[in-house]
């Protein structure tokens, strides 16, 4: 599978209060949610953003809550994937467990706001179409693979527990 | 092993398990609260699951927006009661209900040896008395309410030896504010802390809790430390004696091992807008602040109240400042009361809440307008964490912040006497 779309660009440490304030959280409506995505860090980037496009930042993407509505609101804004140089791990496990693509490499700053990128799954290559850079990144490991395979962490359970 | 490794080869019926390592381990407590709690429900009855694994295992604690502050905040308290209702599932209601992370371990759910998961990432609090507890997400919670599993990769772990002798007014939370300041808020990323040494083997149970629940603030995945004498007694010694092998090897691995001369330490205060920014408490100069909350899962408990108690007695709060007091659960808001804390409190011109999260994410009964500042005894001071994105927010001690109360900036304990 491969997925093209121009890129949001942040910095480190953007926090769940960043992508999903609190004051939200009354309502567990996607929709509603992806209203207010990233707005304390940019006020027009739910307007703005279009299906498809590609969040890049630094470190430590979705540190802070637990709150699974931070990956709801980013998905529900239409956003493909989130690359970064690292990330938060609840929030990596709540994306997995959703099926929000996240990508991790180190050459974040080798991509400008707007850039045009192509992530290439099956092959682990993300390519940055404005400068024709690209890079590898590794691909989830086996155990984690299979819980997206099979659609995410609640259709893998309801396999093997549902009877 | 380390103890965190050892718990979570107990969990998965392995003799062994190794840092990297992925595991599908059984779950003794699964919790959920007003916030996280409605989409797990949703997830589980979307997949069409018709049971409950083990209910007594499931604990849901609407503590966020509680008393109820608008009517969507309403309506997700009702799925959490319907639900409860429907499957006799743990639900505490108002009037019984307080912050998650200090009523658990009050209410006897949370024991040494256990793996504990709650949609809500200050579960790692229970580390304190030698669990390993890890917040994970909506969907994680609704998956363990079916399988009474959940995935993990097993974490490395990095070793805080504390020793020395502590310098008044610091504790748990000058410890732990200091801890992320030097190693950064993902300094322990994906990784278990463990915290040990001499000053740890005498500090408080109080104390501890705060410093595990603050470990995620650090990126880590669980904090934890070994239990000893202070948690036998805080369990009034009812526990078994298998716990007395619950402790790392003395060969375990870690990664890194950092020792912490705690002599050196002054009470901590955490800039806006990140917990790492923690600096001497006497490095801040004339910051004037317009308001102080004292309370939360990190210090809302007995200790931390008397401890801001010692501070406020005789004293008038600033006429420039309001200062909310919130006992995190009824057993301690009795306790404060029969102690004559509230009397403190109430005679110095503290407003005194009910248990409820409320102001520490921002969401009611102390939010912040823009411009406006606080010095906090809670976990956070994202960008908007309490308020306005244009609102800003410190992390101090109880004592630190009463003091502060009383001066109107920050300010040092000692300078209010």
């Amino acid at each position: 599978m491969k997925i093209k779309g121009k890129t949001w660009k942040f910095g480190s440490n953007v926090n769940t209060d960043d992508i999903i304030p609190a004051r939200y959280l009354n309502t567990i409506d996607e929709k509603e949610l992806a209203k207010h995505c990233m707005e304390s860090l940019d006020i027009n980037f739910s307007k703005n953003v279009k299906r498809g496009d590609i969040i890049v930042a630094d470190e430590n993407f979705g540190c802070g809550s637990s709150r699974e509505h931070a990956p709801i609101a980013i998905k529900g804004c239409g956003v493909s994937a989130v690359v970064a140089k690292s990330f938060a791990r609840i929030f990596l496990r709540n994306s997995i467990n959703i099926g929000l693509p996240l990508i991790e490499i180190e050459q974040t700053d080798k991509i400008k706001n707007g850039d045009e990128i192509e992530i290439d799954f099956e092959n682990g290559i993300l390519t940055n179409l404005s400068n024709n850079q690209s890079f590898h990144f590794s691909k989830y490991p086996e155990f984690l693979q299979n819980i997206i395979k099979n659609g995410g962490l609640m259709k893998w359970t309801a396999k093997k527990y549902i009877k | 092993m380390t103890i965190t490794e050892k718990i979570l080869a107990n969990h998965c019926g392995q003799k062994e398990v190794v840092p990297g390592q992925f595991i599908e381990a059984d779950v003794d407590l699964v919790l959920a609260n007003d916030i996280t709690g409605p989409i797990a429900i949703e997830e589980f009855e979307k997949i069409g699951a018709k049971k409950i694994f083990s209910p007594e295992k499931i604990v849901l604690v609407p503590d966020h927006f509680t008393p109820c502050k608008d009517i969507k905040s309403a309506e997700l308290v009702k799925i959490l009661r319907n639900f409860a209702r429907k499957y006799g599932v743990r639900f505490y209601e108002i009037g019984k209900v307080g912050i998650e992370h200090a009523l658990l371990p009050e209410e006897g759910l949370t024991l040494p040896g256990q793996l504990i998961i709650g949609a809500d990432s200050h579960t790692c609090t229970y580390g304190a008395i030698g669990a390993f507890s890890t917040g994970v997400g909506s969907t994680d919670a609704a998956a363990a309410m079916i399988s009474g599993k959940v995935w993990l990769k097993i974490p490395s772990t990095i070793r805080f030896i504390y020793y020395g002798k502590l310098n008044k007014y610091v504790g748990g939370k000058d410890l732990i504010l200091w801890t992320i300041g030097k190693i950064g808020v993902d300094g322990a990323l994906y990784k278990s802390m463990e915290f040990t040494g001499e000053t740890i083997k005498t500090l408080p149970m109080d104390d501890r809790f705060t410093m595990c629940n603050m470990a995620i603030e650090a990126g880590a995945k669980n904090g934890i430390i070994e239990p000893d004498e202070i948690t036998f007694s805080y369990f009034k010694n009812t526990l078994n004696n298998n716990i007395q092998n619950l402790k790392s090897d003395s060969d375990a691995k870690y990664e890194k091992t950092i020792e912490i001369d705690v002599s050196k330490i002054q009470p901590q205060v955490s800039a806006p807008h990140l917990p790492s920014n923690a600096k001497d408490v006497g490095e801040y100069k004339n910051v004037k602040i317009d308001q102080v909350v004292i309370g939360s899962c990190t210090n809302g408990r007995l200790s931390d109240l008397k401890k801001a108690a010692e501070i406020l007695k005789g004293k008038k709060v600033n006429s420039q400042v309001r200062c909310i007091i919130i006992p995190a659960t009824q057993k301690i808001y009795k306790q404060a009361v029969d102690e004559g804390l509230f009397d403190i409190f109430l005679e110095s011109g503290c407003v005194i809440g009910p248990p409820t999260c409320g102001p520490c994410l921002g969401g009611h009964m102390g939010v912040l307008g823009k411009g406006e500042t606080a010095i906090s005894t809670t976990n956070r001071n994202f960008i908007g964490r309490m308020g306005d994105t244009k609102s800003f927010v410190y992390l101090a001690n109880p004592e630190v912040a009463a003091a502060s109360a009383i001066k109107g900036e920050i300010c040092h304990p000692e300078e209010i006497k």
